[in-house]
């Protein structure tokens, strides 16, 4: 077992960190305040093939594995969670589950310019009355002639309006079981912007991952060919659920890099502080609270790592994820809530940046399965 | 078209510079980081090779640690890597340095060498011009634009206050400066890539044009006699005088107190 990276690896990260430092950091305070989506950043990214990172050479893609995508999402997010989140969501909530459930057809058309970067991508799962209750999700697929036909709404979408892909799910059947209960059977769909009868309804006003475009969807009578069913039909729970296990990872480690990037500016700045005549990180209690921290940050990363490998290694992951998604969640909302503490008053102010990441923090318990659904899955997979 | 670019990996000046007990650099000890300007030239001969098409060979000399500077520059997309390496090589100044890899391009096919200016450790700016004495050909320094046109090159040479343009016919050398290009980004994919190839690795015996005298330390006509980090200065008096006048008096008084004047 060896816990270091290897040199392979470690340039991936350097190349990140640097990308990060010169192309991300500088806009990030203005990402936050303006809420507008970092176009220009995303269309370096997709250039330098960040966008693609997982995916095989063949359909597009860098070639490279779960890892190095997890350092990358983790390097954006030290300095910016929104850019980390649009990564991940077009990575592992589009191309991923494209490549795993897809046709070869369908990789062609839409995996390939998406792993190129020529696309963005997106994930539509979750509905108004649907969130962890996934099952309570209404929107509608019918089958007319060589047609789906789409009708409802998705809400809380990642990379929404400014998506050109995406995968929604919807309900395609509905059995009654014998004990006369209704059992909705859901199916996993590719649906291209600009397909008439689909819209964008309200733009979300969030607390943090304020640049990365979150919209309501909206299907009204929308027509996508009958080839764009991804996976088979009636399978889209299980396919949904394939793809949240990945997700995790991702989002894991944007929690992972919002708690490094904290912790990392609040070492320099207890250097600095002075209060009664030395530097506050002179005195015991911030050296306590910044040991914890850096302990706890570590001990996320090597679960985000071993999920990465999970994935890369075995067919089922999603007790790793869950894990790593639990914990690294947890440890970026504590670590920056006792960063925006040892910042004082000025941790509350917007241009210390540390109380943004405090603020993006707090959705990395919530989204791709909140904290308390993590410890379901742990649970359920311990007690089986 | 063959293109050879020279790259040096060099310390990384953000993460300290540090000193053996003799005085030298250690090398080992220290972040590393491709040269700048070669950096630079090396992004010139990438874009050549994406307009015109061309193998872009990177060369290097230096400790084996330097294969990164190797692995970077292929996964930015140079063709291939070829690392000059060997303890009777170490402690080489320019004139033995630009032999070395002088005797090293010998072995190779060319039409274009790329240098950067200079190196941010050294900053002699000598080995690419003295490379294009040994191997006797044209060099054009200070490289501020690159075209190609059929056999020959069209460079713009910047000075401070103005510049030449010219047209060499190739083979020629041809050195960079930082404010050339912004040289890009790698791939993660390049990266893999590039760990995939094999560099190609020299010693001693595989330079066969390179004379024993023009080697290695004993090959040095240049010695360091003393190298030392900067002395750092004390923070200094901060005045504010109320006019010109205060502030010239003050001045001249503390000149005075000095002994300079």
């Amino acid at each position: 077992m060896d816990f270091q990276l290897d040199a392979k690896h470690q340039m991936a990260v350097d190349l990140f960190k640097d990308f990060a430092e010169k192309e991300v950091k500088p806009k990030a305070i203005e990402v936050d305040e303006t809420e507008v989506f970092p176009r220009d950043t995303v269309e370096k990214m997709q250039k330098y093939g960040f966008m693609g990172i997982a995916v095989p050479k063949e359909y597009g893609g860098q070639g490279c594995d779960p890892l190095t995508y997890v350092t990358c999402v983790e390097e954006l997010s030290k300095v910016c969670g929104t850019t980390g989140v649009i990564v991940s969501a077009h990575s592992s909530l589009c191309c991923d589950p494209i490549l795993q459930f897809g046709t070869e057809e369908q990789k062609q058309k839409y995996l390939v310019p998406l792993a190129k970067g020529e696309k963005l991508g997106a994930f539509a799962l979750t509905e108004p009355g649907a969130g962890t209750d996934a099952q309570g999700a209404q929107t509608k697929a019918v089958l007319d002639g060589d047609e789906w036909v789409l009708n409802g709404s998705k809400c809380f979408i990642t990379n929404g309006k400014e998506a050109d892909v995406y995968i929604v799910i919807a309900v395609t059947q509905v059995d009654i079981d014998p004990k006369g209960r209704k059992k909705k059977k859901f199916s996993a769909f590719i649906v291209e912007k600009d397909t008439p009868g689909f819209t964008f309804g309200t733009k979300e006003n969030k607390m943090g991952i304020r640049g990365s475009s979150t919209y309501e969807l909206i299907f009204q009578d929308c027509r996508i060919p009958k080839d764009n069913l991804l996976g088979a039909e009636g399978k889209g729970f299980p396919i949904a659920m394939h793809t949240l296990d990945g997700g995790r990872i991702g989002i894991a480690a944007q929690a992972l890099g919002i708690a490094e990037g904290a912790l990392e500016r609040t070492i320099e700045y207890t250097k600095e502080r002075k209060q009664f005549g030395r530097s506050i990180a002179q005195q015991q209690n911030t050296q306590f609270q910044l040991a914890n921290m850096a302990t706890q940050v570590e001990a996320a990363k090597l679960l985000v790592y071993k999920a990465a490998m999970a994935k890369a290694t075995q067919k089922d992951y999603g007790f790793e994820a869950a894990q790593a998604k639990l914990f690294a969640a947890e440890t970026a909302m504590e670590v920056t809530t006792k960063c925006v503490q040892l910042f004082g008053g000025y941790g509350y102010i917007r241009e210390y940046e540390v109380e943004r990441m405090m603020r993006d923090a707090k959705i990395t318990e919530i989204y791709e399965g909140t904290s308390e659904v993590q410890r379901m899955v742990i649970s359920g997979a311990l007690l089986r | 078209m063959k293109i050879v670019v020279c790259v040096k990996q060099v310390p990384d000046t953000k993460g300290g510079v540090k000193f053996k007990p003799d005085g030298t650099l250690d090398r080992a000890a220290m972040l590393t980081i491709m040269n700048p300007d070669d950096k630079s030239g090396l992004e010139a001969a990438l874009r050549l090779k994406d307009q015109y098409g061309a193998e872009v060979t990177v060369l290097t000399m230096g400790l084996p640690k330097a294969d990164a500077v190797l692995r970077e520059a292929m996964a930015m997309g140079a063709d291939r890597g070829i690392l000059v390496t060997d303890r009777v090589l170490g402690g080489a100044d320019t004139w033995a340095t630009s032999s070395t890899l002088a005797a090293a391009i010998k072995n190779l096919d060319y039409d274009l060498i790329i240098t950067g200016r200079q190196a941010i450790d050294g900053d002699t700016a000598q080995v690419g011009p003295q490379i294009s004495e040994h191997l006797d050909i044209p060099v054009i320094s200070y490289a501020a634009d690159i075209k190609i046109d059929g056999d020959y090159v069209i460079v713009r040479r910047q000075y401070d206050d103005r510049y030449h343009v010219l047209k060499v016919k190739m083979p020629c050398l041809i050195t960079a400066l930082q404010e050339l290009n912004e040289p890009r980004y790698m791939t993660p994919g390049g990266i893999f890539d590039a760990f995939d190839k094999e560099t190609t690795v020299w010693g001693r015996a595989d330079l066969k044009e390179l004379a024993d005298e023009n080697m290695g330390l004993a090959g040095s006509p240049t010695q360091i006699a003393k190298a030392s980090d900067k002395v750092r200065k004390g923070a200094g008096e901060k005045v504010t005088p109320d006019s010109p006048q205060e502030g010239v008096e003050y001045i001249i008084n503390k000149l005075s107190e000095k002994h300079v004047i």
